[in-house]
């Protein structure tokens, strides 16, 4: 296929840069272009459209979305630093017993020692992020593997978690710690039966989308790259509005919107631009891509390791303090298993083994499939063994399906 | 006399949306050593992919015979049960395995209730040694022999298989001239037992002094067969075949404009990051802007190891002596360092080391020098797309977007990334390790004129290679490296390819 010309011939110049200013114009190349990440979000239309049948509507009532959205973003909030230290090439086993650590210490101070509620709060993110450059230490500069450093991490941090809750479950928590992860913004503008303000921001967040795509958009042809075809473009965003609003009109008939989906939202929002648009962001990329090549292209290497295990920590904490908030209280056994919720969602989002792939929006798609599964199944009254089989099935499939795309990838070059 | 043991006729084989081989024709004679020329991309491993059933039969059309039967393979256990087996360029050993057991590997030696009988495999393993000439230890992990000696492995494995037809991609292109020498020595000695054999290989000296036949293809098309004793058969025209015209030279004339000093090492020593030895010893070097200065030395003499020192002590222990760029001394303990004093490094294995395969040419492009792209740690992403952009236009780098992903380029393709990568970085001195290893004709051509431009605009380049040839034709001064000590420096205009032999084989016992 190469044309090898010792010279450069002008003439076949022009035909690829042509090509690619009218390129990924119709929405099948838009789909084929990245099979795998449609085809995480197809599955998950799916999977929620099947649930919503099975259930006969339940699933998609008011009530029960809010309750999807404050019984898992916990999770989700794991699976955003999962997928950046998975990016990275490497795994954590320890963020349950980190989840653990941070609610027990926020526990003992605020119901314990009866200090206010952000004490808690800070003691509890000041815990997180010594955890973790404790594991960033001994992963970026001793160089042990993660997997070892984390499996000991779990079982350290569970023991400290037993030891400081002196092995009983701590209760309640003071009214503003349970608005962390039971509270909700409503009334601030009225409403007849309904919430005007998630509307409100709703269409705030709707419109920000809209806004900041077609921003991209202008930039893009500025710098003459290829763009969707307008139509298409509208398509997408109208498609994508149309759920936010559908969303924030069911979440405003129950009960407003929740404190925890603000965080949630401003940490996806926020770890989406990091792994994207900064120099951390593709250093990650890198090392997980060709760990000697980033190397040899000047990526400070251990550091970025290091900051990514902290990284990690202080998700931690911020998933501990969204659970020990909504369970009220600190329990010696609390995060048993996030650890395992949280991987599974990074690799149901697109995440590869050998790292170097991934995406936080995928990571989160991934962790609300499983949601999605987990509460229909809940609301279906499907025995806890069946639910674990499905699980486990649905992540085995999903990595089977990289693998299987990955080869046909291969096989076309 | 015309006894095939193969004949491929009419194989067209289609990817989506490539068409990789069209109506191939190749006839293989018994006894012979057949060798496949083209470029990388013309189809001569998609050719060998097919023939030894990676491509099961059904994916292409066409026709195999082999030994007088039509053949169909429906995996590559099918075609090695016939006796055809490949030996990949990228070596299929496990470095912790002993040599035994990497020759039995899936086709261990079993004794009574099926286990292993290791005494049996160990005595067998040392017979089929012998035949490859290789003096080692059969019990030896493979992880501990050299690349040369792992390639007589992997051939001690196919003998230990029945092999009639073996096929070898790229076997000497790792390899040192004392060991392709042997290589290619053993593969007359096999082929005088009757032991048929294809090889891949762009050296087409080497083609030359060892090939009965040769096939050339181009774009998927069998340009054609050529006996190498027939009077014009030769290097000329197989690059003539390989091409479709005449190369006028392999290398671009360069007018050298010497300047001032670029680069200085002085009394640089590097020690082995394990082993208590020197692997640099006391060398002392000098660029200049405008020139090419090369380095030979054979593998092992400490060439890789002398620039990836230099290169922020990526390599080594115990590293003393001064480094200086343009006047001024630098001490550059990390990589980023180096990259800031405007040292750029572009490394012998661009797969390994050089490019992240998984990511598109843009990342890779910006990989090294993402602090001109951004501001407080955000990346300009447009920037960078224009960057690349630009990169792609001036090197001509052959691909249809700069999105497209790095692994699924050719391998001159990939260099002109990494080259693009390192001038991004605006480097005052540019170090080539390699640069045109296991790349086409053509693209060599285009890398060589990409440093002549380079040195034109007043940068320094020091290229590291194993092909004197190459370093005759295009640097300006040539140092030779032997045993980690610089034996010599010689001008290109008094330099020959056994002067420089000579030099490179200096001192070797007394240095040890």
């Amino acid at each position: 296929m190469t044309q090898t010309a010792p010279k450069a011939d002008p003439s076949q110049e022009a035909a690829p840069a042509a090509a690619l200013h009218t390129g990924s114009s119709d929405i099948r190349a838009l789909l084929t272009r990245n099979l795998r990440q449609s085809g995480i979000y197809i599955a998950f239309v799916a999977i929620v459209a099947l649930f919503a049948i099975l259930t006969g509507g339940t699933s998609l009532s008011p009530i029960n979305i809010t309750n999807i959205v404050l019984q898992y973003s916990y999770i989700l909030v794991l699976a955003i630093g999962m997928v950046i230290v998975i990016i990275a090439g490497h795994i954590d086993l320890s963020v349950g017993s980190v989840v653990a650590l941070t609610g027990a210490v926020s526990a003992v101070l605020v119901i314990g020692q009866g200090l206010p509620w952000w004490v808690g709060i800070l003691a509890a993110l000041a815990v997180g992020l010594v955890v973790g450059a404790w594991h960033g230490f001994w992963v970026a500069y001793v160089g042990i593997p993660a997997f070892i450093v984390t499996l000991a991490g779990m079982l350290l941090f569970r023991g400290l978690t037993l030891r400081v809750l002196d092995n009983i479950s701590l209760s309640p928590f003071t009214p503003e710690y349970q608005v962390v992860a039971s509270g909700f913004l409503n009334g601030l503008l009225g409403g007849e039966g309904f919430d005007a303000f998630t509307l409100l921001i709703g269409a705030i967040a709707v419109a920000g989308y809209a806004v900041s795509g077609f921003r991209t958009r202008v930039a893009r042809i500025t710098y003459m790259q290829p763009v969707e075809s307008f139509p298409l473009f509208v398509t997408r965003v109208v498609l994508v509005g149309a759920v936010v609003m559908a969303f924030a009109w069911q979440l405003a008939h129950a009960r407003g919107l929740p404190v925890v989906l603000i965080i949630l939202a401003a940490l996806v929002l926020a770890y989406g631009v990091i792994t994207r648009r900064t120099v951390f962001g593709r250093q990650v990329y890198a090392i997980g891509g060709n760990l000697s090549a980033a190397q040899l292209s000047g990526v400070r290497v251990r550091t970025v390791n290091f900051w990514i295990f902290v990284n990690m920590g202080l998700l931690s904490a911020i998933a501990g303090i969204i659970y020990s908030s909504r369970s009220n209280g600190a329990q010696p056994a609390a995060g048993n298993m996030f650890e395992l919720d949280a991987i599974a969602a990074a690799f149901i989002g697109g995440a590869a083994v050998t790292g170097g792939v991934g995406t936080v929006v995928g990571a989160m798609v991934g962790g609300l499939i499983m949601a999605v599964m987990s509460n229909g199944m809940q609301l279906m009254g499907v025995d806890q063994s069946i639910q674990s089989v499905v699980k486990g099935l649905v992540l085995l499939l999903a990595v089977a399906f990289d693998i299987y795309n990955k080869r046909r990838g291969a096989g076309a070059r | 006399m015309d006894d095939e043991i193969l004949r491929m006729r009419g194989i067209t084989k289609t990817f989506p949306g490539v068409t990789a081989l069209e109506d191939v024709n190749l006839a293989v004679r018994r006894g012979e050593i057949h060798a496949i020329c083209g470029e990388n991309g013309a189809g001569k491993s998609t050719l060998m992919k097919v023939l030894s059933g990676v491509h099961p039969t059904g994916s292409y059309d066409g026709e195999i015979t082999f030994d007088g039967q039509p053949v169909r393979f429906a995996g590559i256990r099918d075609s090695e049960h016939v006796g055809i087996v490949i030996i990949h360029q990228e070596l299929a050993l496990v470095p912790h395995l002993s040599i035994a057991e990497n020759i039995f590997l899936g086709n261990e030696v079993t004794g009574r209730g099926g286990l292993i009988d290791w005494n049996k495999a160990n005595a067998e393993a040392r017979r089929l040694l012998d035949e490859v000439g290789l003096a080692e230890n059969a019990v030896t992990p493979v992880g501990q022999l050299g690349v040369g000696k792992q390639q007589l492995v992997e051939i001690a494995k196919a003998l230990s298989k029945d092999v009639k037809l073996l096929i070898l991609d790229e076997p000497t292109a790792a390899l040192n001239d004392t060991d392709s020498a042997h290589l290619l020595g053993l593969l007359r000695a096999l082929k005088e037992r009757g032991i048929t054999c294809i090889m891949i290989s762009h050296k087409l000296n080497e083609i030359v002094s060892v090939a009965d036949r040769t096939t050339v293809i181009r774009d998927g098309r069998t340009v054609e067969t050529m006996d190498m004793s027939e009077p014009d058969a030769g290097q000329d025209r197989i690059i003539r075949g390989m091409v479709g015209r005449d190369l006028d030279s392999f290398y671009p004339d360069r007018e050298s404009e010497v300047g001032e000093e670029v680069l200085r090492i002085e009394d640089w020593t590097v020690w082995h990051p394990t082993q208590d030895r020197k692997v640099v010893d006391g060398a002392s070097l000098t660029v200049r802007a405008g020139e090419v200065v090369g380095i030979a030395g054979l593998m092992g003499a400490g060439r890789t190891e002398l620039a990836m020192s230099v290169f922020g002590r990526s390599y080594g222990r115990n590293i003393s002596g001064r480094v200086f760029v343009r006047g001024e001394e630098v001490r550059a303990r990390t990589v980023a360092e180096a990259i800031e004093h405007g040292i750029a490094y572009a490394t012998e294995d661009r797969k390994r080391y050089g490019l992240n395969l998984i990511e598109d040419i843009r990342r890779n492009i910006s990989a090294a020098a993402l602090g001109k792209l951004s501001r407080r740690g955000w990346v300009n992403a447009n920037e960078e797309t224009k960057v690349a952009e630009d990169s792609r236009r001036a090197m001509n780098i052959k691909a249809p977007t700069v999105m497209s992903i790095v692994g699924k380029l050719s391998g001159g393709n990939q260099q002109k990334v990494v080259l693009s990568k390192w001038l991004f970085t605006d480097p005052e001195v540019l170090i080539l390790d390699e640069p045109t290893r296991g790349i086409d004709v053509g693209a060599k051509y285009e890398i060589y004129t990409i440093v002549n431009k380079l040195v034109a605009s007043g940068k320094a380049v020091l290229v590291i290679s194993s092909e004197l040839p190459e370093l005759l034709g295009i640097c300006d001064r040539i140092y030779t490296l032997s045993a980690g000590r610089i034996t010599g420096e010689v001008p290109v205009g008094d330099a020959t390819q056994e002067g420089l032999m000579a030099l490179m084989t200096k001192d070797r016992e007394l240095a040890g």
